[in-house]
């Protein structure tokens, strides 16, 4: 049973598995300290120089795993104590740099920064090189190589720079919260905060649905999760747990996918809202695009909208893969709508802090959406979907999307736009590569998520949007 | 008069749809469009009744077959 991709990532679970659990039996106050300890017992540290470096960032992840520093606007935090402060030094030469004659590193370098000492072995002067890579790329040897920081490799919006006492620091101006540098930071020193406190006291608070009733809104990625158990029994798990029911968040794709389409045609060209994180990156780094974002709400938010409308006092929660969209939920025009967000890792933690095996409960059922809809969840999903809707709607007009999978195709697209030679009309951008099955809060990440999600698509009862959505429309006094 | 029909998951396997667009029929063919108010919530939490319906808060079963009896049975006579 394969519950996540990397050590780091269990480590994680561990913490927010006990902040959970104490939680749930309000005994958190008394035990906040005792977690470390708990999770790193004895004297022989297995990660870090002693058990007291170790137990010392246990609680710096106790504390985000509690909702982390509140002055941070930003969810994606550096833990300082636990950033290994990796060499962060660029491109340098190895000695496997032999001295050669053809000096092809000299010869590309644009800037001249590459000089060679008495043996003939190439220096790169780093006052002059900016990073290129143009060297590392010809040399015959392989012997220039990059030792930029995963973080900083990972961060595709150049939003980590490395601080005076070499730690990595965020640069929440250009940060997306993609949670990309979360999940490859080898040393786990990058955390996205953690509002699990807030889920459980929603569900307390709910008196087992007396007092008012908790959905919970599941990203269709879900079917690229939990793979060790049947997606039936993770809606009976959350029943359990205390929600009211579970609801697809596919549902409210559906519904952006109908009402993306007229905007589509109604304006000419558009980029898409369903990433919160592609969605920020436009704000930050292309505001002078931010008048072509979609007007619609993201399928989370729509689909909390709607569940708001119609049920009084309703709590809604978000269950995805994605970071980002614990910043969604902080927006005005969300707010309203959603009032937590949690993540698949997460999840896994909260079934555990139950002590709940889901493998052993009776499979529940989860159909509320259409193929288009659960699509969403891959790269070209929801171009597909945007399609469909033209199609079901008899609009005449035909979308000519640029799927961009992953922020740096954004990038590419949003600059042809921003300077009027993107061909296409429709941007369908996903921060993550593979869509949100890529994203930082899956368990795990794997090479036949995609294929999971089609099938899942397959297996929706409703074949159209139209069909999926007619039970909503039943609500429009 | 309140017609609140289940459109949760499990109800919806059983057919909510085709009960909502047919009381939607239904209700038009009757004249009865601004008496009733028709809505449609998720789970009522007896889904092994699927599909739920509700008349004024008193729970009914229902199937897509069943739709037009059932309506003619509570929704009409008591309009």
């Amino acid at each position: 049973m394969r519950k996540f991709d990397t050590k780091v990532q269990h480590l994680k679970y561990k913490v927010l598995r006990e902040v959970a659990r104490h939680a749930w039996d309000d005994t958190l106050l008394e035990s906040i300290t005792d977690i470390p300890k708990d999770i790193v017992p004895g004297k022989v540290p297995t990660m870090r120089c002693c058990v007291y470096k170790e137990r010392a960032i246990l609680s710096e992840r106790v504390k985000i795993a509690m909702g982390g520093d509140k002055d941070n606007p930003n969810v994606i935090e550096v833990i300082d104590i636990a950033c290994d402060e990796c060499p962060a030094a660029g491109y340098e030469v190895t000695d496997s740099c032999r001295g050669c004659l053809a000096h092809r590193c000299e010869d590309v370098c644009p800037r001249g920064a590459i000089s060679f000492d008495h043996n003939h072995t190439a220096h790169i002067d780093k006052t002059k090189c900016i990073e290129c890579g143009r060297c590392s790329q010809v040399c015959p040897y392989t012997a220039i190589i990059n030792r930029k920081r995963p973080c900083q490799n990972a961060c595709k919006v150049k939003a980590i720079t490395i601080s005076e006492d070499s730690v990595a620091a965020i640069d929440n101006e250009k940060c997306i919260s993609c949670g990309a540098c979360v999940y490859q930071c080898p040393f786990g020193a990058i955390m996205d905060k953690s509002y699990i406190l807030n889920v459980i006291d929603i569900i307390k608070k709910s008196e087992g649905g007396k007092k008012y009733k908790v959905y919970a809104i599941v990203a269709p990625s879900i079917s690229s999760q939990f793979s060790y158990a049947k997606l039936g029994q993770v809606v009976a798990g959350l029943k359990k747990m205390g929600f009211h029911t579970v609801i697809e968040a596919a549902l409210g794709a559906d519904m952006v996918a109908l009402s993306e389409s007229k905007e589509l045609v109604e304006k000419g060209f558009l980029t898409s809202s369903c990433c919160p994180g592609f969605v920020a990156y436009i704000k930050k780094s292309y505001p002078e695009l931010i008048p072509y974002i979609s007007h619609n709400l993201s399928p989370m938010a729509a689909l909390g909208k709607y569940i708001k409308d119609t049920t009084e006092n309703a709590k809604v929660i978000f269950i995805g893969p994605c970071t980002a969209k614990k910043m969604e939920m902080q927006l005005d025009t969300v707010k309203p709508y959603v009032d937590s967000v949690m993540t698949f890792e997460e999840l896994q933690a909260m079934f555990d802090s139950l002590d709940m095996d889901i493998n052993t409960l009776e499979e529940d059922v989860l159909d509320n959406a259409s193929y288009f809809g659960r699509i969403f969840a891959r790269t070209g999903g929801l171009s597909d979907a945007v399609a469909q809707a033209l199609k079901e709607q008899n609009l005449d007009f035909e979308v000519k999307p640029a799927v961009c999978n992953g922020i740096e195709e954004c990038k590419v697209a949003l600059l042809k736009k921003s300077k009027n030679v993107l061909k296409e009309n429709f941007i369908e951008g996903m921060a993550c590569v593979g869509g949100c099955i890529g994203g930082a809060g899956c368990l795990t990440h794997g090479a036949k998520d995609k294929a999971q999600v089609d099938e899942y698509g397959r297996e929706a009862m409703e074949k159209t949007i139209s069909d999926a959505v007619a039970v909503l429309g039943i609500n429009n006094k | 008069m309140k017609v609140v029909v289940c459109i949760g998951s499990s109800c919806h396997i059983k057919g909510s749809r085709q009960v909502v667009q047919k009381l939607q029929e239904l209700i038009a063919q009757a004249g009865l469009g601004d008496k009733i108010e028709l809505g449609g919530t998720f789970c009522m939490g007896n889904c092994q009744k699927g599909v739920c319906v509700t008349v004024d808060d008193e729970m009914f079963s229902v199937s897509p077959e069943t739709t037009e009896e059932f309506f003619n049975e509570h929704i009409k006579a008591r309009a």
